[in-house]
């Protein structure tokens, strides 16, 4: 077990790797020779460490056989072609909906409203379907933009 | 109509006639490419099918957003970004990760020399290694894993891996020693 100081041992961390990876510059390599000689777990450290890259250096990504290269290119452009059929077709539902659900709401809004036998709960009734249904649009629109804007994976920047 | 051959062609020019809607283009640029693209996904997914299918959607993405291209621009670098997040959707699927962790069939020897070897004892100790390494890495975090397949198999080094996810050198240092802690613990646990 390493006895560094939190900001240290994460400079160590990095020379281990670097090391290990074969991308330390001699700078580095004194750096990390002298952090080593002080801290005995550090070496262990890097003993391990470079056990690791030895197994996992025995094996790789399995190559695909030649048959899959076949139509791979025409495959990935009829992709893009339904793609952007179903994109159509998915606008146009979108909008159909939309404006059938609307005149839908909209013809049931108006029968019972202005009907006056319309008993005052089924009244109630309505408006609460109404604003019931825009709380919950509300809040869906909310949290996907909230979540979207917190995604710490979406605020990755080199610097 | 299949791409003529792809050495002809600088890589901007093919990008510049994609963004003209150019389907030959396209096709030159996904066969120069594609087996870079499979091979990313692959290491992400683990699934040999599913590399295949996300590979030729991430291309089917890129010539959907070609307006939105740079011919100034690596292609590949721009076609990573979203097979990553494609593959990384992909994952979050619950039935997908159970699916991958079945098996090792995505790795293979990295020695060459032992696949013309016909030793029964020495490709079962092979397979088991295999089997371990996969389940590993299947057990790490997605992006730890992204960038230990880049470094690992791709065999980038730390300044081209943090062009390609968009994260600083620094970042994937540390996600680089996280994974093999991870990997350590898991490997030494499985003994």
């Amino acid at each position: 077990m390493s006895t560094l100081e939190p900001a240290d041992r994460e400079r160590a961390q990095a020379l281990l790797m670097a090391a290990i990876d074969d991308e330390l510059g001699p700078d580095e390599r004194r750096e990390l020779d002298a952090l080593v000689a002080g801290d005995a777990g550090l070496g262990a450290e890097l003993a391990r460490l470079r056990r690791v890259k030895e197994v996992t250096s025995m094996v790789t990504l399995r190559a695909p056989s030649e048959e899959v290269w076949d139509g791979y290119w025409k495959g990935a452009y009829r992709r893009a072609e339904r793609g952007l059929g179903w994109l159509l077709v998915g606008a146009g539902a979108l909008v159909l909906g939309v404006w059938g659900l609307w005149h839908l709401l909209w013809n049931l809004f108006e029968s019972l409203w202005a009907d006056t036998d319309t008993p005052l709960p089924v009244r109630l009734a309505v408006v609460a379907l109404v604003l019931g249904g825009l709380v919950l649009v509300f809040s869906v629109v909310r949290e996907r933009l909230f979540t979207r804007k917190h995604d710490p994976y979406d605020r990755e920047v080199i610097r | 109509m299949d791409p003529e051959p792809a050495a002809v062609a600088d890589e901007a020019t093919l990008v510049r006639r994609m963004r003209d809607g150019d389907a030959e283009a396209f096709g030159l640029l996904v066969e120069r490419h594609m087996r870079r693209a499979y091979l990313a996904a692959l290491g992400l997914v683990g699934s040999r099918e599913d590399a295949r299918d996300l590979s030729q959607e991430a291309f089917a993405r890129a010539f959907r957003a070609r307006h939105k291209l740079d011919p100034d621009r690596s292609f590949y670098a721009w076609l990573y970004q979203i097979l990553r997040r494609l593959c990384f959707n992909f994952r979050r699927d619950r039935a997908v990760r159970a699916r991958a962790l079945a098996g090792a069939a995505w790795l293979a020897d990295a020695d060459a020399r032992s696949a013309g070897v016909p030793d029964p004892a020495r490709e079962l100790e092979r397979a088991e290694l295999r089997r371990r390494v996969a389940a590993a890495i299947e057990a790490l975090p997605e992006r730890e894993r992204e960038v230990f397949v880049l470094k690992e198999f791709e065999g980038l080094k730390y300044r081209e891996i943090a062009e390609l996810a968009g994260i600083p050198i620094g970042t994937v240092m540390s996600r680089l020693y996280a994974a093999r802690k991870r990997l350590a613990d898991a490997l030494e646990g499985d003994r």
